[in-house]
């Protein structure tokens, strides 16, 4: 069996959804979700290299811990979008909320509008890109992996960075500690270049800046004990 | 002239180190292991057993039932062990892979779990586990949904007795390079853990990350909740509105790899208070037997397991009391031992403990990665002091020491089921233990407070 299959969230339930996307794709490359209506957790966990169409707006934990998969929200996602995605591509087609990627490992998030507070928290690995602004604390103890923000950042960007980086086309509301703006380099342009054009948004990567960490925070010393 | 040595209560020798430590260096202490000071324990309790009241049973010889099922709520399989004494979450990071290959080898042939720590999942682990227990922790630090899906149960840490609140720290002399692979960090650094989840926040959020991690293990496994205990009633029924299977409740005298001392004697309440109000709140939800309970937190023989049992709790976990089976504290490290890990020469390590400003039986370094016997290090010379057949062998006697000693005073009482042992069979030696225990006084009827 192959092609395409559809599941209305109207009429089955988000476990006969999951369900099938764990145990029975058996060639099924295509599932389309109708009347989302903002249920949480849609394809969840998914292993396997389908393409996932969410027709609307999505609650928590979209495409949380997802590999191999495409997902696609056309509409709003909640809290969590992406959450510990290990590889694959997430995209959302409108706006985030909180935590949109926290901890993933792998994989490309696209939000192509607006995300909420603590975008990229934790983050280990994976990259975002997001069309719009992202909320405050973004990238909060983010590990490795980028961020790049077409828009504007909220207060406490990169708080507690690793060797993560943060790619901003607009303004910085506020750094946080122990993060800092650095020169962009050739291999800083390659990589915003490289993400936009995934992402399929046209910007012109001379037009952001590079934030990163200082790493004064990397070993504990009593003159940094309010800030460890 | 006689030398006056009135010691002051206020200014003990204790203190008098602590203030002359912060004066010269300015930086609090950071140190391993749990609470040293006294507070009421399991210690404080006593079992009332059978005598022309209540009928006991052959001691040595009639059945007397260890089985413990944990995670019957809503997971479609839950956990069936032997005994109700299970194996604590500890990092690969603060333990050698050597060490949880030994815990996990332990755990299988005593018929009990083990349970990963932060950091995430070690293949020695997973392969020496018959079952084991894959904790989702705030720091998320190589969490993996291919190590979900491996697991047989999930537990969500909120908090740990040692530290509720307050997160963890992995000094870098002990993150090397595997260690930084796993966590995804340069080698060397002090790493932070995080004190908050990343993508949750409060028991409303708890309740759809639980529904998350039960689709994406399609409500097969059984979903923890562990929490460190302060305001335990409520934090309890929390856990139990947001979804949990099983809460597990880890008193202040429970133990951790490196935490401020501040944090570790003055943070948090005794296990004894923690249990007494776990049980109290899934008895007001009507839950008790439905969400099982596991108590942590100092917890060390089969007394304190049987107490424990007796107070409501449906199984233990123990990290700290398996650390010293290990060898933690001990004199000596046990090299050439024979395949099943018995016999061995004891190397005498005083000098390696001296070496850290300490001695045996006074040990908390683990946060240095210089341990003397091989348990919390990674260090690539130290860890070939603990074999895993030797680990396992040990920690397999302990737990089936305390098993046989569980099930010897549940018989006493009467009991032919350890589970069967109740509140009424206690009775406590102080007034304090009686309060926090929620049992009488011996030799009376009074339960302060009640």
């Amino acid at each position: 069996m192959s092609g395409s299959k559809t599941f209305d969230l109207a009429s089955v339930s988000l476990r006969e959804l999951n369900r099938f996307l764990h145990k029975d794709l058996f060639g099924t490359t295509h599932v389309r979700v109708e009347h989302p209506d903002g249920a949480h957790s849609i394809a969840v966990g998914m292993d396997a290299p389908v393409h996932v169409d969410i027709a609307g707006h999505a609650g928590y934990y979209a495409a949380g811990m997802n590999k191999h998969a495409t997902v696609v929200v056309h509409g709003n996602a909640g809290p969590g979008v992406a959450e510990n995605m290990m590889s694959g591509l997430v995209r959302v087609k409108g706006f985030a909320s909180v935590s949109a990627g926290a901890s993933a490992r792998g994989g490309l998030l696209v939000i192509e509008g607006d995300c909420g507070l603590r975008c990229g928290i934790s983050l280990k690995g994976g990259d975002i890109v997001v069309g719009g602004s992202v909320g405050s604390f973004s990238m909060f103890m983010a590990q490795a992996g980028r961020l790049v923000v077409c828009g504007d950042a909220g207060d406490a960007l990169g708080d507690s960075l690793y060797e993560a980086v943060i790619y901003v086309r607009g303004s910085v509301k506020s750094l946080g500690a122990d993060a800092r703006f650095e020169d962009m380099t050739d291999a800083d342009f390659t990589a915003v270049a490289g993400l936009l054009a995934q992402a399929g948004l046209a910007h012109d990567p001379r037009e952001f800046k590079r934030i990163a960490s200082a790493r004064s925070l990397y070993h504990w010393n009593v003159d940094a004990q309010q800030e460890y | 002239m006689k030398i006056q040595r009135e010691e002051s209560w206020g200014y003990d020798r204790r203190v008098l180190d602590y203030i002359q430590h912060a004066s010269a260096t300015g930086l609090y202490e950071i140190r391993g292991l749990g609470a040293k000071r006294k507070v009421p324990h399991f210690d404080d309790l006593v079992f009332l057993a059978a005598s022309l009241s209540r009928y006991p049973l052959e001691g040595y010889r009639e059945r007397c039932s260890t089985k413990t099922v944990l995670g019957t709520r809503f997971a479609t399989k839950p956990i069936e062990l032997a005994i109700p004494i299970t194996v604590a979450g500890m990092s690969f990071g603060s333990l050698s892979a050597n060490v949880k290959d030994a815990l996990g080898r332990a755990a299988t042939e005593a018929g009990t779990s083990t349970t990963t720590g932060d950091g995430g999942m070690t293949e020695e682990e997973r392969g020496s586990s018959k079952t084991l227990v894959y904790q989702c922790l705030p720091s998320r630090y190589g969490f993996d949904p291919d190590h979900v899906r491996r697991a047989d149960a999930i537990e969500i840490v909120i908090g740990q007795g040692a530290k509720p609140g307050g997160g963890g720290m992995l000094l870098g002399q002990k993150v090397n390079p595997r260690v930084a692979a796993m966590r995804t960090l340069p080698e060397g650094v002090d790493q932070r853990s995080a004190c908050r989840h990343p993508d949750w926040t409060g028991p409303d959020d708890l309740a759809i990350k639980i529904k998350e991690l039960r689709e994406i293990t399609d409500w097969e496994k059984p979903i923890y909740v562990k929490v460190g205990a302060t305001r335990t009633f409520h934090d309890v029924k929390l856990a139990v509105h947001a979804g949990a299977d099983v809460v597990v409740v880890d008193g202040m005298q429970g133990g951790t790899a490196a935490t401020q001392t501040v944090f570790i004697e003055n943070v948090g309440i005794p296990t004894l208070a923690a249990v007494r109000q776990a049980v109290d709140a899934l008895e007001d939800l009507n839950m008790k037997g439905q969400v099982q309970l596991i108590v942590s937190g100092g917890i060390r023989t089969g007394a304190d397991v049987a107490k424990a049992l007796a107070m409501g709790a449906d199984a233990v976990s123990i990290g700290q009391g398996v650390l010293m089976a290990l060898g933690c504290n001990s004199d000596t490290w046990i090299r050439d031992a024979r395949p099943d890990g018995s016999g061995g020469e004891h190397v005498p390590c005083t000098d390696d403990y001296a070496a850290l400003g300490t001695a045996p039986g006074f040990c908390h370094h683990c946060h240095t990665g210089r341990c003397p016997v091989g348990v919390t290090t990674q260090d690539a010379v130290l860890e070939q002091r603990l074999q895993p057949p030797v680990g396992a062998r040990r920690v397999r006697n302990y737990l089936k020491t305390m098993a046989m000693e569980v099930s010897t005073i549940a018989r006493a009482c009467g009991k032919q089921d350890v589970h069967h042992l109740e509140r009424e069979d206690l009775v406590a030696l102080t007034v304090e233990a009686a309060a926090m225990a929620g049992v009488p006084l011996a030799g009376t009827n009074w339960i302060p407070g009640r």
